[in-house]
């Protein structure tokens, strides 16, 4: 059966292009020096390759390219920023702020943080998802001395107004670190004209390899870590460790791409949300989760009232999509996104996560939304709260067992 | 979700054709409605709710399920799960179908240990029926 892959926001496939340029840089007959060796020309080659790979996603994101530090990927950069900042500006003060729907990657360095004596304000989004730069400013006191947000919600695809707050925290001389996991390559950002301290960067989100990311760390004003891995002291001895170079490139290479393309994939991405709407907004009770007006067109979060999300994933078994419900999750609760934003359980336990790419057709969103359309439809037929709810009972009146 | 091909041809088999499946309702005014027992467990906030009747009929001086029909929202396993129950309902006595165990359904369709407490909602669901079948007679 032909799958139709609209999960572009859990990963991307690589570009063909860019898995050849990273074979180049592994066996004996391609380049595969370690370019921390200074001794020689196998070293030499792979620092340039590392050094161009730079000097991409630098151009992409607006900064100087001694502002990047390459990474494992976006949970490491994360870790770096969050701990590595708060660990070493900690004598300034001991309070942090985030929120309620970072990725897990950002709120467990929280929690470690807080069982080593921090105190961490996580901000509620408001019904459409949003952080606002007022929470912001509320929740900072003398104390605080990191600020960490996301940028693109990765379950909702709602922007926060990063430019904001980077400048109420630059006022008050607060760290900021923004998880970028999630927009990098997809929606612009600028370096050079924002107040942002700290940036994670994941490749695999813009269709780079995975196992790869990398951390902006400005330069002015001056940001410090305290390193997480000690080592030989590669970059700048804040990540110590061998560089994967054949990764590096393909972030690099996959950077230099996503620079060219991404107006042409936002408008593709605009008309393919556009399309699928059109298919599927009639279907009775549903409910767009995140409905901001700041929002990326490639992430669209839909929960479809009376159906478990689970079974509606079973029924549209060729296409491949993610969902809130519990039944998908390993620890069996739902979304913690869905429900910061104050909706009912039952609408996390109903929701499906469509994310589309570079590669989605317009016969691919049509193709789904059918299926999505006589799928709900099908379920309903089987499901006990359709039924009481076309009987006009009120579900939140009953008592369940 | 690795589940057995058992239960995703459970609920295929569901899906695609509810009424063979036994989807369906009876409901007040139905001829006969004096002789269903409904049973409603779980709750939309869980993530699943089952609905189960059986229709009894006394046969021989015992009464024996002749019939049942469902409707489940959940997660594949608890929609395939009510559909094994279903299978395993007709034709029972109510002592026969009070002493179906959860572990069976498990065993039939070699659920997962995270999607065990879907069996053990089917089983509460025909606890649930079989009691409110014979709050009824008692009202009679």
């Amino acid at each position: 059966m032909k799958q139709i892959y609209l999960d572009y926001a859990s990963t991307t496939p690589v570009e063909e292009g860019v898995v050849k340029k990273m074979t180049d840089f592994m066996s004996f007959d391609g380049n595969f020096g370690n370019p921390a060796s200074r001794s020689h020309s196998f070293g030499w080659k792979a620092d340039e390759a590392v050094e161009e790979a730079r000097n991409n996603l630098a151009t992409l994101i607006g900064c100087d390219p001694r502002e990047i530090i390459w990474t494992s990927g976006a949970t490491e950069s994360d870790n770096l920023a969050i701990k590595g900042s708060a660990r070493f500006y900690k004598n300034k003060g001991n309070h942090l702020v985030t929120s309620k729907i970072e990725h897990k990657a950002v709120l467990d360095p929280f929690r470690q943080l807080e069982d080593e004596g921090f105190e961490v304000t996580y901000l509620e989004p408001n019904s459409s998802g949003e952080i606002t730069v007022e929470q912001v400013s509320q929740a900072i006191n003398e104390k605080t001395i990191l600020v960490s947000l996301m940028h693109m919600n990765n379950e909702l695809g709602t922007i926060t107004d990063i430019d904001s707050i980077g400048e109420l925290t630059r006022s008050k001389g607060i760290i900021f670190h923004v998880d970028a996991a999630q927009s990098i390559g997809k929606i612009p950002i600028n370096m050079s004209s924002n107040k942002i301290d700290l940036l994670s960067i994941s490749a695999h989100k813009f269709y780079g390899p995975k196992g790869v990311g990398a951390l902006f760390v400005r330069r002015k004003p001056r940001v410090r870590l305290e390193p997480l891995f000690h080592g030989g002291g590669h970059e700048r001895g804040f990540r110590s460790g061998t560089l994967a170079t054949h990764q590096i490139v393909g972030l690099g290479e996959a950077a230099r791409i996503a620079h060219q393309q991404m107006d042409d994939d936002f408008e593709k991405l605009e008309n393919l949300k556009r399309i699928f709407w059109e298919e599927v907004k009639d279907i009775e009770e549903i409910y767009v989760n995140g409905d901001s007006k700041n929002k990326f067109p490639g992430i669209l979060n839909i929960s479809f009232n009376f159906v478990e999300g689970e079974s509606l994933i079973m029924a549209l078994k060729s296409i491949a999509v993610s969902s809130g419900s519990a039944c998908t999750s390993a620890s069996l609760e739902p979304s913690y996104v869905l429900r910061a934003l104050g909706r009912k359980d039952e609408l996390a336990h109903s929701s499906i996560r469509f994310s589309f790419g570079r590669y989605t057709t317009e016969q691919d969103v049509k193709e789904t939304a059918l299926l999505v359309k006589s799928s709900v439809e099908r379920l309903r037929e089987i499901s006990p709260l359709w039924e009481m709810y076309q009987d006009g009972v009120d579900l939140d009146k009953i008592e369940w067992a | 979700m690795a589940y057995s091909q058992k239960v995703v041809d459970k609920f295929e088999e569901t899906l695609n054709n509810p009424e063979k499946a036994s989807v369906g309702r009876w409901k007040p005014g139905d001829e006969d409605f004096h002789r269903v027992g409904t049973g409603i467990v779980g709750a939309p906030a869980c993530g699943d709710v089952m609905k189960l009747q059986i229709k009894c009929q006394n046969i021989d001086g015992e009464n024996r399920i002749v019939d049942a029909r469902f409707k489940t929202y959940g997660c594949g396993s608890a929609i395939a799960s009510s559909g094994q129950l279903i299978d395993m309902l007709k034709g029972k006595t109510l002592e026969e179908a009070q002493a179906i165990s959860n572990q069976e359904i498990v065993d039939i369709l070699e659920l997962p240990a995270i999607k065990i407490h879907c069996s053990v909602l089917a089983e509460e669901a025909i606890h649930r029926a079989i009691d409110d079948f014979k709050s009824l007679r008692n009202n009679d």
